[in-house]
C-alpha cells in the first residue's frame, strides 16, 4: 500500500506527489513568463543598418603629405592616410585591442593608438603594444578630384 | 519644548514600542585600542554616500540624457544655474573620496581580520558595495558624454565583451547595441540613478543593521588581554564621527572650489582617442596592467588572461572569510597579511606608474 494515516485519515501519496508537481510546475512557468519578458526587453532591437560600400572622402587637395584624418564609413570610423611618399591608404579606424579609435601620428609614421600604446605600420600590421591583430584594410580610389573609399571585396 | 517632543516620544513609543530600542542604543559600547581609528573610515564612507544621494538628486533636476543633451545639460549647470557648478564638482569630487574611502575601510577591515566569524556577512556586503561603487564611477562618468568619458566606456565595455561565453551578450546589454553611442548614455543614465542605487540601499541596510547588531570587532591580539577599554557609542563616538564628518565636508568644499571638475570637450565617436587619455584612478592599475600584457600569450588573448586573473582575484578577495580559517579560530594568520600587503603594493605602484606614463 502506498498510504499511511495522518490525523487519521489515510493519505493518499500518489494524489499528493501529482499536486506537488502541479503546484511546483505551475510555479515555475509563473516565474518563467515574469523573467522571459524582462529579459528579453533587455535586448536592444536589431535596427535595420544602412549597407555602406563607399562613401567620398573629400577631395585630394584636402589631405596634406604625411597626414592622417578621419572618415565617416556609415557608422564605423575609417582613417585615411596619405603617406610621405604621397600614397593614399585606408584602414579601420578601430583599434583591435580595445575599440578605441587610432591616429596617424607624423612623429613615429605609424598609426597609433592613445588607449594603451598599440602601433601600427602603413600596411596596418599591429607592430608594437598590445593589439592582436592588423587593421582592415578598405581601397582608396581616386575619381577625377575626389577620393572614394570602399569594402575590399 | 521639552514636554512636547517628550510628548511626541511618548505617542510613538506607545504604538511602535521604540522604548527597547533606544535602550538598546545606550548600552552600546566602542573598543578603544591603537586601532580604533580605523574604525572612522565606514562611517565616513556613509557620509559620502548620503552627499552623493543629496546632490545626485540636486544634478537630476537640470540633467539630460541624450548625445545631443547631455554634454549640454552639464554645461548649462556648471555656467548658468546657480551653484551649479559647485553642485557638479562636488559630487565628482565625493565620487573620488568615497571609493579611497571605502578602499581605506576594506583594507583595515581586512588587515584587522574584523570579516572572520561571526561578521562574514558585513564583509561580503561590503564587498559587493565596493563593487557596485566601481559600477557607480563607471556609468557616472559617461553621464557628461565627454571624449573621455566615450573612449573609456569603449574600452571598459570592450573588456567586458572579452569574458568568455558570456562576453558578447554582456557588451550588447551594457552598450544597449554593437557600439557606445545615445542608448549607451540612455541606459548608463537608467543604471546610475535607478538600478544601483536601489541594489546598493539593500546592502547598505543590511551591513548597518549587522554592524548595530553585532558590535564593532576587535583586533585578535588585543581581544586576548584580559583590560578592555571602551567608549559609549552614543554620545562619545557618535560626536566623534560628526566632527570628522564635518572635517571631510570642510575638505570636500576646498577641493570642489580650488579645483573644479573639467568637463572636457564633447564626445565625437568621429575623432581619434586623446593623446593621454587614461581612466579615473581607481581603474588605473588594472589599466597600467592591461598594457603590459601582450596582445596574445599562449592561446589566450592578453585582456581575457587579464579579466580572468583580476576577476580571480576579486572573487578570493570577496570570500576570504571563508578560507581564512585560521583568523576565525583566533590565531594569526601571515599569509592573510603578506596577500593583503602585496595587493596594496600592487595598486599603489601600478596606479603611479600609470599616472606618470
Amino acid at each position: 500500500m502506498n498510504s499511511h494515516m495522518k490525523d487519521g485519515q489515510p493519505v493518499n501519496e500518489k494524489k499528493r506527489d501529482f499536486l506537488k508537481i502541479i503546484l511546483s510546475g505551475g510555479v515555475l512557468a509563473f516565474i518563467g513568463a515574469v523573467v522571459y519578458p524582462i529579459l528579453a526587453y533587455l535586448i536592444p532591437p536589431k535596427e535595420a543598418e544602412v549597407v555602406v560600400s563607399s562613401v567620398k572622402a573629400g577631395k585630394l587637395n584636402e589631405i596634406a603629405k604625411d597626414s592622417g584624418k578621419i572618415i565617416k564609413f556609415g557608422t564605423k570610423p575609417v582613417i585615411l592616410i596619405r603617406t610621405a611618399n604621397d600614397e593614399l591608404r585606408a584602414f579601420s579606424a578601430t583599434c583591435t585591442h580595445l575599440d578605441c579609435t587610432v591616429q596617424y601620428r607624423k612623429d613615429f609614421g605609424t598609426i597609433w593608438c592613445a588607449c594603451h600604446n598599440g602601433k601600427y605600420d602603413l600596411n596596418g600590421r599591429n607592430i608594437s603594444g598590445p593589439p592582436p591583430r592588423p587593421l582592415d584594410e578598405f581601397r582608396v580610389t581616386i575619381q577625377g578630384d575626389d577620393i572614394l573609399i570602399s569594402k575590399k571585396a | 519644548m521639552k514636554t512636547l517632543l517628550k510628548k511626541i516620544y511618548d505617542w510613538v513609543d506607545e504604538r511602535v514600542e521604540i522604548q527597547g530600542l533606544v535602550e538598546y542604543m545606550g548600552k552600546k559600547y566602542v573598543p578603544v585600542h591603537p586601532h580604533s581609528i580605523w574604525y572612522y573610515f565606514g562611517g565616513v564612507s556613509l557620509f559620502l554616500f548620503i552627499i552623493q544621494v543629496v546632490t545626485g538628486i540636486l544634478l537630476l533636476l537640470y540633467y539630460k540624457s541624450g548625445e545631443e543633451l547631455a554634454f549640454e545639460s552639464i554645461n548649462f549647470i556648471m555656467s548658468k544655474v546657480q551653484f551649479g557648478w559647485l553642485i557638479r564638482s562636488i559630487h565628482s569630487w565625493t565620487a573620488n573620496l568615497f571609493i579611497l574611502s571605502a578602499m581605506i575601510h576594506m583594507f583595515s577591515v581586512y588587515f584587522e581580520k574584523a570579516y572572520r566569524k561571526p561578521r562574514e556577512i558585513t564583509w561580503v556586503t561590503g564587498m559587493l558595495m565596493f563593487f557596485l561603487l566601481l559600477g557607480f564611477g563607471f556609468s557616472g562618468y559617461l553621464l557628461p558624454w565627454n571624449e573621455l568619458a566615450f573612449f573609456a566606456t569603449k574600452v571598459g565595455t570592450d573588456i567586458a565583451g572579452v569574458v568568455p561565453v558570456i562576453g558578447k551578450p554582456l557588451l550588447i546589454f551594457l552598450r544597449s547595441g554593437e557600439e557606445v553611442t545615445g542608448a549607451t548614455l540612455s541606459r548608463f543614465f537608467g543604471f546610475h540613478v535607478a538600478v544601483l542605487p536601489g541594489i546598493f540601499t539593500v546592502f547598505l541596510a543590511i551591513h548597518l543593521l549587522l554592524v548595530q547588531r553585532q558590535g564593532m570587532s576587535e583586533p585578535l591580539h588585543i581581544s586576548s588581554k584580559s583590560e578592555r577599554k571602551t567608549m559609549p557609542f552614543f554620545p562619545n563616538f557618535i560626536l566623534r564621527d560628526l566632527t570628522l564628518w564635518l572635517l571631510v565636508l570642510n575638505l570636500l568644499a576646498i577641493l570642489a572650489v580650488f579645483f573644479p571638475w573639467e568637463l572636457g570637450k564633447k564626445a565625437d565617436p568621429f575623432a581619434p582617442a586623446p593623446a593621454g587619455i587614461k581612466p579615473e584612478w581607481y581603474f588605473l592599475y588594472m589599466f597600467q596592467t592591461l598594457k603590459y600584457i601582450p596582445g596574445k600569450l599562449w592561446f589566450l588573448d592578453g585582456e581575457v588572461l587579464g579579466i580572468l586573473l583580476f576577476g580571480i582575484a576579486g572573487l578570493l578577495w570577496t570570500v576570504v572569510p571563508f578560507w581564512d580559517h585560521k583568523s576565525a579560530r583566533g590565531e594569526q594568520n601571515r599569509f592573510v597579511n603578506y596577500l593583503g600587503i602585496f595587493a596594496v603594493l600592487y595598486i599603489i605602484i601600478f596606479t603611479i606608474i600609470g599616472w606618470l606614463a
